[in-house]
């Protein structure tokens, strides 16, 4: 998987060490998504065609083709489901979160 | 090392002094009195004296938000404005200085409307007190040349990093002749470095992302941290002063200039270019015998606070001449004066005097008036706390 | 070129783990504008939804430079940065303005228009997802009639917005600009194809890209792409291209799929009548009819 990692991050000791100005370091994430999911994508892939639709229309680009098999980042998976709507061959289920 | 003199006017002066600060991005939009700077800087870049983009952008806001982008990637960026323009923009001040971006910009000081006036009054920089910027009022055409370089120095110098407005007053000054010495081009490139690139910039090697949202958890941090930086740079301001005096042979007495204070028993404060009318009362008061001290602020923000305590040690009463209106209060200078006096546990009696609003003259007779008021409130006369100037009938 | 789509497409991600609701739109185009533009890319958002979701400090969406700018901003902004780059000789870089329906059509308008007007090279994406989405769903510049927002509510007096959508890649190509185009993340390889058209355009580009919200509009999430391609289906949203001078319809439909399933698909639609869906399809058809008189010549 070729996805941005959370990176660790602490609260500044002093009012100092906050940054120069109203900036930050780009990709720089301390926190996931994952909790905002009531519905989880899981694909089947044996019914996968590779026809990488799921990977094209993810607003948020959690659909990593770079492996022998696509695979979902459920970290930032927010389990809006478009991926399973669009499939051509239903490939992909949406289930229930146990939490 | 000197330069050449030439007879140009304050917006000319403005002109020349960016020009030898060798800005990449100048964005412009005119507005009066500011126009001619806008215009020499083009005619700069046409003939190309001037290496910098000159955008033609399509207002005031634009203005200033090409400044920022440009800012952003850490080019030398450069814009100008007046009054209603000054306004318009006034939402993306905070944007730069927020972020920390080391712009220079001159305003024209002018009338607010309504009602409409284009002539001189400090009422538009005034409402950017609390914008973030290091503001500066200057005197005369040469100050106004001289502070652009000086701006971009003090704004650039990685303990400040933060933009700077130059203030300089319509018409009085901004289209009025002098003899202004233009420095050599080698003695402000030795001054002025090129702008190396700022932590906080954009850049292919260190991808950032700026003017970013901070809720409630930092956010006071963030603001705290910009403060704190603000106040520190109090001594860069006296720093920068010194630096440009050993290389220029002239100085401005960095936040503010103390004349014959030492001894005063009344002291005037003024901001722009009014002071060169004072030094003449001043000098007229001396001969005759009165014990009478002029400081001229030069630096509003950060605010001078123990500079102005130490200027004012002994002095037993001082006036403030604003030329601005705070509606429903005073001016603003005064308001901020009073404070510093109750810091500095101090306590002279005080007069606000309001003049120069919408550009009506502050006369010598005026500024004598001015200090004739107060010696009265130094024997003991009750006079309003705030005095108005030249004022054409009864109130 | 090589053609642009799901295979042909890289795996790096350069708008990532942003906090946009589940299915929206808006960022699906994002990802793919920077996906397509690359790692050197410099991006100006204004406020809305993009640039609430992205730099919530100390989660930085973006892994490439980026910029929140002044709303009214956007077309200033990346004129500046492209301008500061360029004097400092940073090349191979890109500079993009993204801003919504709002911040483009209504409070962003000038400083676009004064961007065109220099030519500066930048690509300006218009996110068009019909209303201020960050603010709570109120009518916009890009609302189109008919719609129920929080400030036109739909009720016995008024349809909800009673304004036609402002005809923005019009406005934008009548400046003369060097590219111009439409597009809808129901399409996304046009999308694809038009946003590297952009990047190799030298002066302006404006890429106007409709993006359903989940949020705003009232549909399940997952139906984003589909509703984006039904607008295009039933010839409510079209893809054209203007360059050189001349207007192109890329999709030219014999027939349009019914406009009522489009719209009663979506509960800020859901209250119009016959009468009202009527007059909407005599508004595709007159507007349709006027392209294909005046473009396909």
């Amino acid at each position: 998987m070729k996805r941005p990692q959370v990176k660790p991050w602490a609260y500044p000791g002093r009012v100092q060490d906050f940054p120069l100005g109203s900036t930050s370091k780009s990709d720089h994430l301390v926190s996931i998504n994952a909790g905002w999911r009531t519905l989880r994508p899981v694909i089947d892939h044996e019914k996968c065609i590779d026809c990488m639709k799921c990977f094209l229309v993810c607003p948020d680009g959690v659909i990593d083709k770079s492996g022998p098999v696509l695979e979902i980042d459920y970290d930032f998976c927010k389990g809006c489901g478009i991926c399973a709507h669009e499939c051509p061959v239903k490939a992909i289920d949406m289930v229930k979160e146990v939490k | 090392m000197s330069g050449v003199k030439r007879f140009i006017c304050g917006d000319e002066a403005v002109a020349e002094g960016v020009r030898l600060a060798r800005p990449h991005v100048v964005s412009a939009y005119p507005i009066t009195p500011q126009t001619i700077v806008v215009e020499r800087l083009s005619e700069y870049v046409e003939e190309g004296s001037l290496k910098a983009r000159y955008m033609h952008v399509e207002s005031e806001h634009s203005a200033m938000s090409c400044a920022i982008g440009a800012s952003s990637v850490g080019a030398r960026a450069f814009t100008a404005t007046s009054s209603q323009g000054l306004l318009y923009m006034a939402e993306t001040l905070p944007y730069a200085s927020g972020a920390r971006l080391p712009i220079v910009m001159m305003n024209a000081n002018r009338s607010i409307a309504t009602p409409w006036n284009i002539y001189g009054d400090q009422m538009d920089a005034m409402f950017l007190l609390n914008s973030g910027w290091i503001q500066y009022y200057v005197e005369d055409a040469q100050e106004a040349l001289d502070m652009m370089i000086q701006g971009y120095r003090l704004a650039e110098d990685p303990e400040v990093m933060t933009p700077v407005m130059i203030n300089v007053d319509g018409f009085v000054l901004t289209h009025t002749y002098e003899l202004v010495e233009i420095p050599l081009q080698e003695a402000v490139d030795g001054f002025l470095p090129p702008l190396k690139m700022p932590l906080n910039s954009m850049s292919l090697e260190s991808p950032k992302s700026l003017c970013i949202s901070a809720g409630n958890d930092t956010n006071m941090e963030f603001n705290m941290k910009q403060h704190f930086d603000m106040l520190r740079s109090a001594s860069a301001i006296e720093a920068v002063d010194r630096a440009f005096g050993e290389t220029f042979g002239r100085t401005y007495h960095g936040a503010l200039e103390a004349i014959d204070t030492e001894d005063a028993r009344v002291v005037l404060i003024t901001a722009g270019t009014v002071t060169g009318t004072a030094r003449g009362v001043v000098k007229a008061l001396r001969a005759a015998g009165k014990k009478v001290g002029l400081i001229k602020l030069r630096v509003l923000r950060p605010f001078p606070v123990q500079r102005l305590i130490e200027a004012l040690k002994g002095v037993e009463a001082v006036g403030v001449l604003d030329k601005n209106i705070s509606f429903g209060y005073e001016g603003t200078i005064f308001t901020n004066v009073n404070s510093a006096l109750m810091a500095g546990q101090m306590s002279p009696k005080t007069l606000g005097f309001i003049g120069g609003i919408g550009g009506r003259d502050i006369t010598k007779a005026n500024l004598e008036e001015a200090y004739g008021k107060l010696f009265e409130v130094l024997e003991g006369a009750d006079l309003d706390r705030v005095q108005y100037l030249n004022v054409r009938c009864d109130y | 070129m090589v053609k642009l789509n799901a295979k042909t497409l890289h795996n790096e991600e350069y708008f990532y783990g942003h906090k946009a609701c589940g299915g929206c739109g808006e960022s699906l185009a994002l990802r793919h504008a920077m996906k397509v533009l690359g790692p050197n890319t410099f991006a100006a958002l204004p406020a809305g939804c993009m640039a609430a979701v992205s730099f919530i400090y100390p989660n930085m969406a973006f892994t490439t430079n980026a910029m929140i700018t002044p709303f009214a901003a956007t077309g200033a902004v990346a004129s500046g940065i492209a301008a500061g780059l360029e004097a400092l000789g940073i090349d191979g870089t890109q500079t993009i303005g993204i801003a919504g329906d709002g911040g483009t059509a209504d409070i962003g308008f000038q400083a676009l228009s004064g961007a065109i007007d220099r030519n500066d090279d930048i690509i300006y994406l218009a996110t068009d997802n019909e209303a201020y989405m960050n603010t709570g769903i109120q009518k916009s510049g890009l609302t189109p009639y008919g719609t129920r927002t929080t400030t036109s509510p739909a009720g016995k007096n008024l349809p909800g917005s009673v304004n036609q959508k402002k005809n923005m890649f019009e406005i934008v190509a009548a400046h003369g600009i060097a590219y111009a185009a439409t597009a809808s993340v129901g399409y996304l390889e046009d999308f694809l194809a038009k946003v590297a058209k952009a990047k190799e355009t030298r002066g302006t580009s404006y890429i106007h890209v409709f993006v359903p919200c989940p949020t705003g509009w009232g549909y399940p999430a997952h139906k984003t792409v589909s509703l984006a391609k039904a607008a295009v289906d039933s010839g409510l949203w079209y893809l054209a291209e203007y360059e050189k001078g001349a207007f192109k319809l890329n999709r030219n439909p014999g027939s349009f799929t019914p406009v009522a399933d489009y719209l009663k698909a979506q509960s800020r639609f859901r209250h119009l009548t016959e009468e009202d869906i009527s007059r909407i399809e005599a508004a595709r058809d007159a507007k349709w009819e006027n392209m294909r008189r005046q473009w396909q010549g």
